[in-house]
């Protein structure tokens, strides 16, 4: 069942078509990822997700039906460009845009309570914006994004800015709220966080989607059919095409290519014969090689 | 809370808030008070160092006429004009030299006063005004009429030609046409410099969010007219409260000051007079200056100051909402400060042509220009202030504002499109025929 489609849109600026015939499907619960190089048109299709602007042609549906401005404060929205006023102290400027979701002053007080601690930034509450750092001010609007408890949250590149301790404490964040039964969809360029995070993706590449669908099919449906073997000696690889070997500290490893006609099990069953093997395990492409190898060749 | 409330008051509150603007809204009214005070206070110092001048009378008929007063000591001498000059080269110890080489009566042309420097206009006026008054009895004296000095003196006349004007209801007022002109010149420069600083507000505003990229959080939990609007009512609060504040402060200190220093200048003031009158000179007898205070409190009780507060209020909220949305248009339009003016220019010309256009109503409040400039929603706000003291009918009033509010609804609404648009453009310099497409979305 998915919570958000997206049909068939369309959107013309003067000079260019930034989105040519979009579809997708989120399914409900889950994390989508949105990729594609600058300027392909992810944030324009997040805007009209977010009905900031509306698509020439084609609709967003929520749940089945047409997304209005009223189902939009069910959703958490955290823009690519994201600013907070300088001159505000965090504290004030959280609760300030918390009202605006729609919370009353109470309720959002609390939320903050939590999530400041949760964050461990209580003693920044007094502060002003312009005393914290790019990646705090981050923080501070990522929490803001997700005070409401909305069903459906969309990202626009939340991962730019953060150190990798703060990027892995937004991954877990981003599961959990998954596993409390949010949607989520997420831009970004950072291939590592979508095979970590995402279910399902699409790729958009020139105004249309050049990739879509499950992170583990398309990774299985791009497989080379490599294979990494280590073992504690040297083997001979007989039924395989070899294509690199290396030794190191008494483990010898091996990328193998299979070729037609052999299973993996009767390769494993002649090394077992050799020595011990200490793993055996498909390379699957990164999804950075997908996108690099599908933006390139389309 | 309703979402546009909220946006109110944040923009209310951190501007309130600010050092600069509470400086600014409690020092105004002390340096304007301080000001006046100053530019009274030096008027009534006197120089109190006594100058010598040296007369050569030639005549030898003016020696009892000239009279040492607290600031001049005249000292008659026979030496020639040539050798006094030298003397005063080498050790200046008179100020000026003044020359009677004949009779007035025959030439009135034969005084002649010399100094090193420019003759001061107190000294002229005091020794002309002895030689006239003198001269003048001389020459009544030898009509040899009796009684004739007293004649001439009563027959001298003062005119103070009163303005009164009469209301509908046949009720008169004294009305003063200066007073009248002070105020209205105040309260439409006062509204020109709110327009100027609070519509820049706006534009700085609008230009910061969208360079700081909060228009984009705030875009997906409010509408852009919601932002628009909120920024500019809040902004209005703020004028309205600095204004109101410098009206309390001002009143508050000048009642203070009246309260404590009335009676001892009240007194000097009168002694001043005296003691002018008795030396001879044209000063005012202190019954007619009386006369002026009171004719001076009349005319400020003649006019309709609940019209001219309320009307002030109408067309600073008119004027500002006008030009605000306009200022909130151009800073949605630009990527960064420096931008906004070559597009605020063609904004500001109005508004400087309005001032302009106020100072000449002020001389014909009823005039062609003065009427279709209280007209046209761009400048009547500042000239309708300079000619309502001036008693404009009500039907002018009431279209006059009927056709600001229609105006500030269009641009207001205009503003809003270019806006929606505006705010989330980046990077790319706007020219006035995108900013026409925006329009039409």
């Amino acid at each position: 069942m998915s919570l958000l489609s997206v049909k068939n849109v369309v959107k013309q600026f003067a000079g260019h078509r930034a989105l040519d015939g979009v579809s997708l499907e989120v399914p409900e619960n889950s994390v989508y990822g949105l990729l594609g190089p600058n300027g392909a048109g992810k944030t324009t299709l997040i805007r009209i997700i977010n009905c900031i602007t509306a698509p020439d042609s084609g609709e967003v549906l929520l749940n089945g039906k047409r997304m209005t401005a009223e189902d939009v404060r069910h959703i958490g929205y955290l823009p690519e460009e994201r600013g907070l006023y300088k001159k505000m102290k965090i504290g004030e400027q959280a609760l300030y845009l918390a009202q605006l979701r729609g919370m009353t002053k109470a309720d959002a007080q609390k939320a903050l309570k939590y999530w400041f601690e949760k964050f461990e930034i209580q003693t920044w509450w007094d502060k002003k914006v312009e005393e914290l750092s790019k990646g705090m001010a981050q923080k501070v609007q990522f929490i803001t994004t997700i005070l409401h408890d909305p069903k459906l949250l969309i990202f626009d590149e939340p991962f730019s800015g953060f150190d990798p301790v703060n990027a892995d404490l937004l991954k877990r964040e981003i599961l959990e709220l998954r596993d409390k039964g949010a949607t989520i969809i997420f831009s970004t360029h950072n291939m590592g966080t979508v095979e970590d995070l995402c279910e399902n993706i699409s790729l958009v590449d020139k105004s249309k989607i050049v990739l879509q669908g499950n992170v583990a099919d398309i990774r299985a449906s791009h497989a080379t059919h490599t294979y990494l073997l280590k073992t504690r000696k040297e083997v001979e690889i007989t039924d395989f095409e070899l294509i690199n070997n290396k030794s190191l500290n008494g483990i010898f490893e091996y990328t193998i290519k299979k070729t037609a006609g052999d299973t993996n099990n009767s390769l494993l069953a002649k090394l077992m014969a050799q020595t011990e093997i200490l793993s055996f395990e498909e390379i699957l492409p990164s999804m950075n090689d997908i996108f690099i190898k599908t933006v390139s060749g389309s | 809370m309703s979402k546009i409330s909220l946006i109110i008051q944040r923009e209310y509150s951190t501007r309130v808030m600010k050092k600069s603007f509470i400086l600014l809204t409690f020092l105004t009214p002390v340096l304007l008070v301080a000001m006046i005070s100053a530019i009274v206070y030096m008027g009534t110092i006197k120089d109190d160092k006594i100058k010598n001048i040296v007369v050569v009378d030639k005549s030898g008929l003016y020696k009892d006429v000239l009279k040492n007063n607290e600031s001049y000591n005249f000292q008659f001498s026979d030496a020639t004009v040539d050798e006094l000059k030298k003397q005063n080269s080498e050790n200046s110890d008179f100020a000026a030299l003044l020359l009677i080489s004949k009779d007035l009566r025959i030439d009135s042309t034969a005084a002649v006063m010399y100094s090193d420097k420019q003759v001061n206009l107190e000294l002229k006026t005091y020794v002309s005004g002895l030689l006239n008054s003198y001269i003048e009895e001389q020459k009544l004296a030898a009509y040899n009429i009796p009684n004739l000095k007293e004649m001439v003196e009563k027959s001298n006349s003062d005119i103070n030609l009163k303005t009164i004007k009469w209301g509908e209801d046949g009720n008169e007022k004294e009305a003063s046409a200066e007073l009248a002109l002070a105020i209205g010149m105040l309260t439409a420069f006062i509204i020109y410099m709110f327009i100027v600083i609070y519509g820049a507000q706006v534009m700085t505003g609008v230009v910061q969010e969208k360079t700081n990229r909060i228009v984009e959080v705030m875009i997906s939990s409010v509408k852009p007219f919601e932002l628009m609007m909120g920024k500019i009512i809040g902004i209005a609060l703020v004028g309205l409260t600095q204004f109101m504040m410098w009206v309390l402060l001002t009143g508050a200190i000048l009642f203070g000051l009246s309260t404590t220093f009335a009676k001892d200048l009240d007194m000097e003031k009168m002694k001043e007079m005296q003691e002018l009158s008795q030396k001879g000179m044209q000063g005012m007898p202190t019954a007619e200056m009386n006369g002026q205070i009171a004719d001076f409190m009349t005319a400020i009780n003649g006019l309709d100051f609940v019209q001219i507060i309320s009307m002030f209020i109408v067309y600073f909220l008119g004027g500002y909402l006008l030009y605000a949305s306009l200022f909130a248009a151009i800073g949605s339009a630009v990527d960064n400060e420096t931008d906004t003016q070559q597009f605020s220019m063609p904004i500001m010309l109005p508004i400087i042509f309005a001032i302009y256009a106020g100072i000449f109503s002020a001389e014909n409040p009823d005039g062609p220009l003065a009427f279709w400039c209280s007209m046209i929603p761009f400048t009547s706000p500042i000239v309708m202030m300079v000619r309502l003291p001036f008693d404009v009918p009500f039907w002018q009033i009431a279209l006059s504002i009927s056709i600001l509010v229609l105006s500030f609804i269009g641009t207001t609404w205009m503003a809003g499109k270019i806006y929606r648009t505006g705010i989330l453009m980046y990077g790319k310099k706007t020219t006035w025929k995108e900013m026409w497409k925006w329009l039409r979305y």
